[in-house]
């Protein structure tokens, strides 16, 4: 058994003999089997010292027994980390930033605690998956909709907190953004409910976000100052149908009137779903199949192809130089208005054509929907996202798991243009190569993302220059006042460190509300560059 | 018939009977945990992996396999591998895993 840092062995059995009486004794995870399945899967620091170790986990059933853990753990000082399906891979996974921390595995709260079909809402705690909320609403035939993350097998709640995203209808796809009301268990085991929660017997807890005060939901958001044990999220009603359309442009200045029509249709709510910039000209589009000998030829030619060349390329074999996937949702009638309606705006870029995509018409049986390919614009669940990595026929040495960069540009195309050129620049000089996706993602409203991916490997050195790379990233992103979304915990206190203005007031802040919520410093230390004061370092 | 072949019988349906709950609860932790990765289907990686691995020498499909033994499926479960991440036991109890193993073992016969 190993302890946590700055505990000692006897006071460590006390506590854990404690957890026993809370929680059971089959849900106090000790041995070194047990406590090794917590690990970080997908660990840029896989066999390293640096990489998070943890000295036991508890698994709670209720809130009771979570607010009794809290109490154990503050009173004997023990480090927790809480998690909730524990399945956020890329993102840290099961394991604490700070090692040797006792982790508390909030899986067996797995309870759905409602469903509301008129208001489309629901309540649910820590340990539902996106999948246990799907295969619920169908089972009961509800005519409502969640949005989920790329794995299905993920929390509701942990990737809302961790401020994660979707594919559908904006609001639905910010998952903390279309979140109503939680209950949270403070360090020192007090419970507290907010939004209209707050006032006891409410009627609206799952309707109205803001109950009255101030709103302290966005304090438990990539953060370490309490433990969600509810929370509840708007559902899209179900719409009668959906239609997809690609618009496609064949030269490389269409790119400015494409970006600036498209935020236009999603700023004015006319197109609300998620979708990306491709470009099948110079990258490939999402799924297609591989391209044209030329076209290999054309994009590996010596210092590049001209702009004109690839044009003329684009020209001769209809193939746009950018494109984007345009989804509505709605009925029959209306998406087809909305189609024709952004076709019409479009058509002011010259030579711009339009080819109509799928349509579908709800609900789906079972069947239908497992056919589906691309299963995520319709609130689908599934894991297809591992594939990415995985061993396929095109690509015979799978890896060992991801990390994405994933900065934050403006929804401009000259945005674009400069974080290509500066990354591309970049990673010449660095004589580096990463993973991409390098086409801006409209997960959020208004902004962009651009993804960066890096393999996880077994091979130390591949992974040492993998984070190094990452943190060079961080550093340039910032100098362009491009910032991370979200982060794995071994980059946490570098992104922190960037989020600079005013001498780093928004850490000392947060490092405030921590110590007077905290105090003794117990909860997930190290969450997102927030540390406790004991283990506080000067990081600029 | 004498009492000890109804004695026989018996004690074949009971063990059947069991052998088909023991191999309907590890098909439901199949369905449950497995099956999004392992089910058939192209947007399946599981599925796609064992038969980019094995190319046709034994099924992609984990539920058609005839060559899996309950300490493999044991062993694959709690230490993963590639891209597929270990399972908690607060995800797959013992109990469970056990069904699991049982039941994909259980194909071979």
């Amino acid at each position: 058994m190993r302890v946590p840092p700055n505990v000692t062995t006897k006071v460590f059995n006390e506590a854990l003999r404690s957890f026993e009486a809370a929680v059971g004794k089959s849900w106090v995870f000790t041995s070194e089997e047990d406590t090794a399945l917590y690990k970080d899967a997908y660990s840029p620091f896989f066999g390293e010292p640096e990489e998070r170790w943890v000295s036991a986990a508890v698994a709670p059933a209720t809130v009771d027994e979570v607010r009794q853990v809290m109490r154990i753990a503050n009173q004997h000082r023990i480090p927790i980390y809480p998690i909730s399906t524990g399945r956020n891979l890329g993102y840290g996974g099961s394991a604490p930033v700070y090692s040797g921390s006792v982790v508390l595995d909030l899986k067996r709260m797995n309870r759905i605690l409602e469903v509301n079909e008129t208001n489309a809402t629901c309540l649910v705690e820590p340990g539902v998956s996106y999948f246990d909320l799907y295969r619920y609403i169908r089972e009961h035939k509800l005519k409502v909709w969640i949005d989920c993350p790329d794995p299905g097998w993920g929390s509701l709640i942990g990737n809302a907190l961790d401020r994660g995203n979707g594919y559908t209808m904006a609001p639905y796809r910010d998952h903390f953004g279309s979140h109503c009301g939680m209950e949270v268990v403070l360090a020192d085991g007090d419970l507290v409910r907010t939004g209209m929660g707050a006032l006891p017997g409410a009627k609206t807890w799952q309707q109205f976000k803001y109950g009255f005060g101030p709103y302290l939901d966005g304090l438990f958001s990539q953060s370490n100052l309490g433990v969600v044990t509810k929370m509840g999220f708007w559902l899209m009603p179900q719409p009668d149908a959906f239609r997809s359309g690609t618009v496609c442009v064949y030269k490389y200045a269409d790119l400015f009137k494409l970006v600036d029509i498209l935020a236009y249709l999603e700023a004015a709510k006319i197109m609300t779903a998620m979708t990306r910039v491709e470009s099948p000209l110079l990258y490939g589009a999402f799924k297609a199949p591989p391209p044209a000998p030329e076209l290999i030829e054309l994009r590996a030619k010596p210092g590049g192809p001209t702009v004109a060349e690839l044009e003329a390329y684009a020209q001769q074999t209809d193939t746009p130089y950018w494109s984007v996937i345009l989804r509505f949702y709605g009925s029959a009638k209306l998406t087809a208005a909305q189609w024709e309606y952004a076709q019409e705006k479009f058509s002011a870029i010259p030579g711009a054509k339009f080819r109509d995509g799928d349509f579908y018409e709800f609900p789906l049986s079972d069947a239908a929907a497992e056919a589906i390919m691309d299963k995520a614009p319709l609130g689908i669940p599934s894991l297809e996202a591992f594939s990415m990595g995985g061993r396929s026929p095109v690509n015979p040495s799978p890896s060992q798991g991801h990390i994405w960069f994933s900065p934050i540009i403006p929804m401009s195309a000259e945005a674009i243009h400069e974080c290509d050129r500066v990354f591309r620049a970049a990673f010449k000089e660095w004589g580096v190569n990463p993973l991409g996706l390098p086409l801006p993602q409209l997960y959020h409203e208004r902004t962009f993302f651009q993804i960066y991916g890096f393999p996880i490997t077994r091979d130390p050195e591949i992974n040492r220059k993998n984070r190094e790379t990452f943190q060079r990233m961080i550093k340039l992103a910032a100098d362009h006042g491009w910032g991370e979304y979200r982060t794995a915990p071994a980059f946490m206190d570098s992104i922190m460190d960037v989020y600079s203005f005013n001498d780093h007031a928004l850490r000392r802040t947060c490092e405030r509300v921590k110590d007077a919520l905290d105090p003794n410093g117990i909860l997930s230390a190290g969450r997102y560059g927030i540390w406790p004061k004991h283990l506080r370092k000067n990081t600029q | 018939m004498n009492k000890w072949s109804y004695c026989v019988i018996g004690s074949l349906l009971v063990a059947t009977a069991h052998a088909d709950s023991a191999a309907l609860a590890g098909k439901r932790v199949f369905d449950q945990w497995c099956w999004s990765c392992h089910g058939p289907g192209p947007d399946k990686p599981g599925t796609l992996g064992l038969d980019a691995k094995y190319q046709g020498t034994v099924p992609a499909l984990l539920e058609q396999r005839r060559d899996l033994n309950p300490a493999t499926v044991k062993y694959f479960v709690r230490n993963g591998v590639f891209m597929m991440a270990p399972f908690r036991k607060t995800e797959i109890t013992d109990a469970e895993l056990d069904a699991l193993a049982a039941y994909l073992s259980h194909q071979k016969r």
